[in-house]
């Protein structure tokens, strides 16, 4: 551009504008609704069925929960009763028995006690703003299992009556057998992931014929084999736990799966992450811990979880085996005469399912907090 | 320019830093790097040119056995870098290098990024890894960064940090492998300044650039390397205004214009 034609420039700006506002229509609650619901003609009539069909459901599952359900009542009789809905008599009379299952009554408070002992540790490691996540993380993973053990078990030198894990039922089982199988498969997991990636072909061989054999046998059957025939290939007299073998067999299906969700997150992870941990001199343990690991198992909390839950659900098969989980005391309890009513089985899974949904959706909000808080703005 | 006109920066006549010779290296059956030969004394800066796929960085990543060379010796600082594992660490804690993509650690801040090595490797307190690390961030300009995290700041910044992050642990010889190759252009000049002073305070530099300014400046030597080989290497005055091979004098019209 010429010196002439700067000069003949007929409009030049003096001071710079300052930002405005978005326009009002674009925000708020009415710039949400326009654009997320009411935005087209189309838009409008999806939004109209989805109104109908939510609507529909809630009002549904009002009736049943609350509208119709009976309150009171003391056996199957009082539920009998044209167009009743939920028997909520039946879970508080069977309540113990979902909760602790053949648990003996006077000795409730151990569980009670496990079941406070692990939710301090884990409101401990699950805050962030509460310090000493070492002496928590160590507690709930080292400590807590052999405590859970003795308190629950008891016999020994620790002068509690003996309780024998066929006693164990109920949601403390459930719960005994999803934790174990989350906490033990998780270290296991990664250790087959950073096998299976190894330089080293035998290391690397091994690790992808367990993970391969694991994943590719469905959960029951594993509990099966498990119970049935892991006695039959051990030596004679040899007496496995029930309880301990579903246990084995759980960790060992989980910790393939956490294998295959821990290897995607390692693949994720650029390679000069790796050169320049090995630039730093950091050798291999050290680069795989500090660096690799923090990385890639952030970016799978997700599909951890999704195990997590899924194993949380899964804990359901144990009942296979002989083992009374929350399932499978609710469906013990239908078939017996003093509660007999048609909404009476209705009643417990939807006891059951609400129970699960709980435990599972407080997972998934968890993960979804922790993925926020850890992210550091770093995109790829 | 002659070397006396940059007195600030004295060569060792007698200490060698890195020694290649007759060195080889194939990928599969691609010969990558064909009879390497040179040395570089304690002090020197050299700048290593040349086409894209000429074997520049595959070159200075044997240095830090990043690559591994499978004919002829790499000597560094004295020792000689075979599958000795402790042979490799050792040089790799006197070597720093510095990356086209920075490769900060994205979970940890730049404190941590600076402090990680020094602690775990050089098993220093940490209270004095943060002080020195406080002390390059502040001699790359951005001590007030120390607590943001790498995803939180411009590729200049980012690429100083690397720098520091290197120097952390106390280096006897930096690499460069196209440090601002990846910056937007209004950035490249806070790099390459950071570099200009540590090669004025003595470090021993490798560095692969296209930066010609800067080799004019700093550099004591100019390498360039086609199909794998070092074809001529030179001082920066000869190199640029009088250059030897035919292949240097294209290039050299290729990237000046
Ligand atoms: N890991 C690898 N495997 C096979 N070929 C490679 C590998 N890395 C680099 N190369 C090849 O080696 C040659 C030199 O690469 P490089 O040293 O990166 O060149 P420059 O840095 O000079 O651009 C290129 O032809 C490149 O394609
Ligand atoms: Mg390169």
């Amino acid at each position: 551009m010429s010196e002439e034609k700067v000069g003949s420039v007929a409009y030049v700006r003096k001071e710079i504008v300052k930002d405005l506002p978005p326009p009002p229509s674009t925000t708020g609650v009415i710039g949400w609704l326009r654009t997320n619901l009411f935005s087209s003609f189309g838009n409008i009539i999806l939004t109209a069925i989805a109104l109908y069909i939510v609507y529909s459901l809630a009002s549904l599952v009002y009736e049943f929960a609350f509208a119709n359900a009976i309150w009171e009542g003391t056996e199957g009789k009082d539920c009998r009763v044209p167009d009743a809905g939920a028997c909520w008599p039946y879970i508080a009379n069977r309540f113990n028995f979902f909760i602790y299952g053949f648990y003996p009554s006077e000795e409730y408070w151990r569980p009670n006690l496990v079941f406070a002992i692990g939710a301090v540790l884990l409101v401990a490691l699950a805050t962030p703003k509460i310090p000493g996540k070492m002496i928590s993380g160590i507690l709930f993973l080292f400590v807590f299992p052999v405590v859970t053990f003795f308190l629950l078990y008891g016999a020994g030198f620790t002068g509690l009556a003996e309780v024998p894990t066929e006693k164990w039922g109920g949601l403390m089982l459930t719960l005994v057998v999803a934790t174990t199988g989350i906490v033990a498969s998780f270290p296991l997991g990664v250790l087959l992931a950073l096998g299976r990636r190894s330089n080293m072909p035998l290391v690397r061989s091994v690790c992808v014929v367990f993970i391969e054999l694991w994943r590719g046998v469905p959960l029951i059957t594993v509990l099966f084999m498990a119970s049935v025939m892991l006695p039959l290939f051990l030596p004679a007299g040899t007496n496995f736990d029930k309880l301990v073998r579903a246990l084995v067999g759980v960790t060992l299906f989980t910790a393939a799966y956490t294998a295959e969700v821990v290897r995607g997150g390692l693949q994720a992870i650029p390679k000069g992450q790796y050169e320049a941990a090995d630039a730093l001199g950091l050798n291999y343990v050290k680069a795989t811990s500090l660096i690799i690991l923090p990385q890639a198992l952030k970016m799978v909390i997700p599909g951890i979880v999704n195990n997590s839950i899924g194993l949380f659900k899964d804990t359901t098969l144990v009942s296979i085996v002989g083992l009374f989980d929350l399932l499978g005391a609710v469906k013990a309890g239908t078939t017996t005469s003093t509660w007999s009513a048609p909404t009476v089985p209705v009643t417990g899974f939807f006891f059951a399912a609400i129970v699960f949904w709980i435990f599972t959706f407080t997972m998934s909000r968890y993960s979804q907090y922790m993925e926020k808080r850890l992210d550091t703005g770093h995109k790829n | 320019m002659t070397e006396s006109a940059k007195p600030k920066m004295k060569v060792s006549e007698t200490e060698v830093a890195v020694e290649i010779t007759n060195m080889a290296k194939w990928y599969g059956e691609f010969n990558v790097l064909k009879d390497i030969n040179f040395k570089v004394m304690k002090g020197e800066r050299i700048v290593i040119a040349g086409p894209s796929g000429s074997g520049k960085s595959t070159l200075i990543r044997c240095i830090n056995r990043l690559e591994e060379h499978q004919q002829g010796h790499i000597v560094v600082n004295g020792i000689e870098l075979t599958n000795d594992l402790k042979k490799i660490d050792e040089v790799r804690r006197e070597v720093g290098m510095v990356f086209q993509h920075f490769n900060l650690f994205p979970h940890l801040t730049i404190m941590q990024n600076l402090t990680l090595a020094p602690i775990w490797v050089r098993k220093i307190p940490k209270a004095e890894a943060e002080e020195t690390a406080m002390h390059y961030l502040e001699r790359v300009k951005i001590p007030e960064q120390a607590d943001k995290y790498p995803g939180q700041l411009s590729g200049g910044q980012q690429q100083r940090v690397a720098i520091a992050r290197s120097l952390c642990m106390n280096p006897e010889i930096m690499l460069f492998d196209e440090p601002t190759s990846a910056l937007d252009p209004e950035m490249i000049k806070e790099v390459l300044d950071v570099m200009v002073k540590l090669a004025e305070d003595g470090m021993t530099m490798l560095c692969v650039t296209h930066e010609m300014g800067f080799a004019r400046q700093v550099a004591n030597r100019v390498m360039f390397m086609d199909q794998g080989q070092i074809i001529e290497q030179n001082d920066p005055e000869n190199f640029f205004d009088n250059p030897q091979h035919e292949r240097t004098k294209l290039f050299l019209s290729q990237i000046l214009h």
